[in-house]
């Protein structure tokens, strides 16, 4: 209701999901350290739910095969708009050391859009919350667009029958 | 009667406006403390009403036709089981009304096509059938000592109602997680990440709808600790600490229990409930007629 005095309030409560590729583990156990006391990601209001339905923002660690490749896809669909996908590690950028592999696609891009980039093999949690928060104002962003895009569509609209009409 | 019914409604259409707020507050020193007792900083203070006002402020997407009216309903029904109790009314009819909005929420859980969602719900029901027992005790057993169904009638007593009900109130106590989905008997949905069944009865719900939900639990959560005021209403010392230390002792329960499997969930509830609960009062019975 007060959406547009307090600002979008997605950037406060960003919901993630966490989707283990092919990763080797390494980015994964990252992952879990940001919710443990040294790093606790709730500091930022981050709930870490396992359904896609609930959640802001996708983190994906490992690149992608056929296999999974679909249930990424899935799992990305299910989300609700707007959403963010956040590729965690050198794999999930391009597959890292499994790219030559017969059955890896490569990175995570090969399948959906990713926002942002996560560096590292593996990726230090730092450089994760850095991620998350930084998908956070992404989603922020395009939430204050879509509501702004919203508002100018409905002023032409409103205004087309006036000027159609002839100066009514 | 109608001038009692008049008196209560300013506390009960002030616990309709009020109690979103004391919920969410209460949810927010909830995973404050609970994120101090993990060593960790933990979310600010009035994340609850953030999380809130982002699920609001999502598209609504339901899984179906039926989510929107079943969750709504859960919602109504939720609200109005504190306002009848704030209202004075008879705490027996009100049972059915609590029942009714728990109904509500499974179907919502059944209605989806996930078999999270459908487990949870199954495992709500079994939780339902072990908290019953001891909700039904423990107004019998208020209405054995102070002869009253009401809220206020109760409140007005003046007895010192957890010395007289010690059994009835640990039956209470020992039931409230369930009712406020907290370990050791969050099995059919959790606040916190990572349960077997992923989100349980509330898979499948998102935005708006589980948002909705959110609410309703705040809702719920007032009025049971008003029910907990019951206990320590005689003294104005007792009637601040007593509900406030049961909050706090939920919130260590939470933290230091594992999640239990039903079977235990069902037998400790009925075991408590009939040792503690039934203990309890059979003197009061065995002394005189009920």
């Amino acid at each position: 209701m007060n959406k547009s005095t307090k600002g979008p309030a997605i950037e406060k409560s960003p919901w993630l999901i966490h989707y283990d590729a092919s990763s080797c583990n390494g980015c994964d156990i990252e992952v879990l350290a940001c919710l443990t006391p040294v790093y606790d990601a709730e500091r930022f209001g981050c709930i870490v739910t396992g359904d896609p339905k609930q959640a802001d923002i996708l983190l994906v660690t490992g690149g992608v095969n056929n296999l999974n490749g679909p249930i990424l896809r899935n799992l990305y669909a299910q989300m609700p708009e707007p959403r963010a996908v956040v590729a965690i590690g050198a794999c999930a950028y391009s597959g890292g050391v499994f790219a030559d592999c017969y059955n890896v696609l490569g990175g995570v891009a090969e399948v959906i859009p990713v926002d942002v980039y996560v560096p590292g093999c593996a990726a230090r949690p730092e450089a994760i919350l850095d991620g998350v928060v930084r998908a956070a104002i992404l989603l922020a962003e395009r939430e204050k667009a879509a509501t702004a895009a919203t508002a100018s569509a409905a002023t032409p609209t409103a205004a087309t029958p006036v000027s159609t009409g002839g100066g009514k | 009667m109608n001038t009692d019914l008049l008196a209560a409604l300013p506390w009960a259409l002030g616990y309709l406006f009020a109690a979103p707020f004391l919920g969410g507050l209460l949810a927010g020193i909830d995973r404050k403390v609970t994120a101090r007792l993990q060593g960790r900083v933990g979310p600010p203070l009035l994340q609850p009403f953030h999380d809130l006002r982002k699920l609001l402020s999502r598209r609504l997407d339901p899984v179906n036709r039926l989510q929107i009216p079943l969750v709504a309903s859960h919602l109504v029904f939720s609200a109005l089981t504190g306002f009848l109790i704030f209202l004075g009314t008879d705490l027996l009819l009100v049972i059915f009304i609590l029942t009714l909005a728990a109904v509500f929420l499974v179907l919502a859980a059944y209605s989806s096509g996930s078999p999270y969602a459908k487990v949870g719900a199954d495992r709500e029901l079994l939780l339902m059938m072990a908290y019953e027992p001891m909700v039904i005790l423990t107004l019998v057993g208020l209405f054995r000592v102070t002869r009253s169904f009401d809220f206020w009638g109760i409140a007005a007593s003046g007895l010192p109602l957890v010395a007289l009900l010690p059994g009835v109130f640990l039956g209470l106590v020992f039931i409230l997680p369930m009712k406020l989905r907290k370990s050791p008997f969050d099995l059919s949905t959790s606040h916190h990440a990572h349960q077997e069944l992923v989100k349980g009865l509330t898979a499948d719900m998102g935005g708006p709808v589980l948002g909705l939900v959110e609410l309703a639990h705040w809702y719920e959560s007032v009025w049971l600790y008003g029910l907990v005021f019951l206990f320590f209403g005689w003294n104005p010392l007792a009637a601040v600490l007593g509900p406030t230390l049961t909050y706090f002792l939920i919130i260590l329960i939470d933290n230091a229990t594992a999640r239990v499997k039903w079977e235990a969930a069902l037998a400790s509830a009925w075991a408590v409930t009939l040792v503690a609960g039934v203990g309890n009062l059979l003197p009061y019975w065995l002394r005189g007629m009920p």
